[in-house]
């Protein structure tokens, strides 16, 4: 079997559409993963017993289950539930990459929320006593103050996370939304060429992933070195 | 400026704190002192309310602290203290250290919290570097940093908890000064401290304390050259033999 290289260049657009919506995807599910998922472990962190409850109770659900059956939960139970919600009646369609959105910053958070934590963690209870003594309220204390130092400590394994995330996008194809691997795939059906598309994609990915764990090593040095 | 009142306190079925009493005037230099494991530390941490207390009461100015009182916001700011590992913040330069309770606290402009903090860091010392971290400085200029940090509110009073206890000998007095200086323009200060040279030429009294009581008070000088309690003469014939 010959591999076609004009099979390629022309699926070349497509394909460029489905990566950028990979992006998107791990756009936002770093970006609302972050911010939700230090909520949640603030929430953990907090001498309120019943808010630290279900904020662990959360992040141990979702760490449970696959990736995989959280998509089809949003996709096919949330346009019921919201149906049921509204009293209409009959399920409320929900678009697939407001599911995607939604799903990624769900189940992200839970990962990012226990990294963030033990960034929280790693940082002097000292830290937390002067943020008192200074009579900072806990809100300014944790952005000013907490958040940084914890964000630094644990960066490079929040990156490598990322780099999960990324890979992980690729899990969206099981409701037929056109991300890289998506597109591929139906490319790959159209026009028969499965080891083309494959190879492809496959290039792809490791190009953007090893890109990105290199810079995560780099970043470790300087971390190592530099003054924090 | 400082009453407190039989105050005790427990960790588990440890008692830290036998019920305490001591008077602090406004103006005034007291050195807490005392074997290690004595209560000092944590004596000097219910003053600003960052332990709390099973029993008893504290007034410090106008606020007032008493078991479950848990609303100590406006009394932190009008308490200063300063830590025995410094706790500057690491990932702020010297300068955003002492500016940044001013800003998000006493909600400060930037430039007048700028002002306020180059001139108190003139006053310790350290103009010359405003614009590092707090890694790159040696523990003494870290020290006085943080000094700088307490007083940019303007408080009332000043805690230190071992405030030389981590440094290397040779920087001990450049932080000794700076606290020496403070007590000479008549802020009322609590130190807990090992340099008893500080604690006879600086403080008006001495609080000694030993298992969880306050055992003695008395004015520095006599406290020095005539402890009346045994304990206390056990005390400073241990830490002043050689």
């Amino acid at each position: 079997m010959m591999v076609d290289l004009s099979a390629i260049v022309s699926a070349g657009p497509y394909l460029m559409q489905g990566l950028w919506f990979t992006l998107q995807i791990t756009l936002v599910g770093v970006a609302g993963g972050i911010v939700f998922g230090s909520l949640l472990a603030v929430a953990r962190l907090s001498h309120n017993r019943l808010v630290a409850m279900l904020a662990t109770a959360y992040v141990n659900l979702m760490r449970s289950i696959p990736l995989i059956l959280v998509i089809f939960w949003v996709f096919f139970l949330v346009p019921w539930a919201i149906g049921w919600l509204t009293r209409s009646g009959r399920p409320v369609a929900v678009g697939a990459s407001l599911t995607i959105f939604v799903t990624f910053v769900l189940f992200e958070a839970a990962y990012y929320a226990e990294i963030v934590r033990a960034g929280f963690r790693s940082i002097s209870p000292g830290q937390y006593s002067a943020c008192d003594a200074l009579g900072l309220s806990k809100f300014h204390a944790y952005i000013y103050i907490l958040f940084p130092q914890a964000i630094r400590a644990v960066l490079p394994i929040l990156l490598t996370q990322t780099i999960v995330l990324f890979q992980d996008t690729s899990l969206v194809y099981v409701i037929s939304a056109t991300d890289l691997l998506g597109a591929a795939t139906k490319i790959a059906q159209r026009d028969g060429r499965l080891v083309e598309m494959y190879l492809t994609v496959g290039v792809i990915y490791f190009l953007i992933c090893y890109a990105a764990s290199q810079l995560v090593k780099q970043l470790q040095r300087r971390l190592a070195f530099g003054v924090r | 400026m400082i009453e407190i009142d039989n105050i005790s306190k427990s960790y588990g079925s440890f008692q830290v704190l036998k019920n305490c009493s001591a008077s602090i005037a406004r103006g005034e230099v007291v050195v807490i002192c005392g074997p290690s494991g004595s209560g000092k530390s944590t004596l000097i941490k219910t003053v600003n309310g960052l332990e709390g207390i099973d029993a008893g009461e504290i007034s410090v100015g106008g606020f007032r602290l008493a078991p479950g009182v848990s609303n100590v916001a406006a009394l932190r700011r009008s308490v200063g203290m300063v830590f025995q590992s410094f706790e500057l913040f690491p990932h702020l330069t010297v300068l955003s250290n002492v500016t940044i309770a001013q800003t998000k606290v006493l909600k400060r402009s930037k430039a007048a919290a700028e002002e306020k903090a180059r001139s108190l860091l003139a006053r310790v010392g350290l103009s010359a570097h405003i614009a590092k971290h707090p890694a790159q400085l040696s523990g003494g200029q870290q020290q006085r940093v943080a000094i700088a940090r307490a007083l940019a509110l303007d408080p009332e009073v000043m805690l230190f908890d071992e405030p030389t206890s981590a440094l290397d000998p040779e920087m001990v007095n450049e932080v000794l000064d700076v606290m020496t200086g403070l007590a000479r323009q008549g802020m009322t200060m609590v130190c807990v401290t090992h340099e008893m040279g500080f604690a006879r030429s600086v403080a008006n009294r001495v609080l000694f304390m030993d298992g969880g009581e306050i055992v003695e008070t008395a004015e520095a000088t006599k406290f020095f050259d005539d402890p009346r309690t045994d304990r206390a003469k056990a005390f400073l014939a241990k830490i002043l033999k050689h």
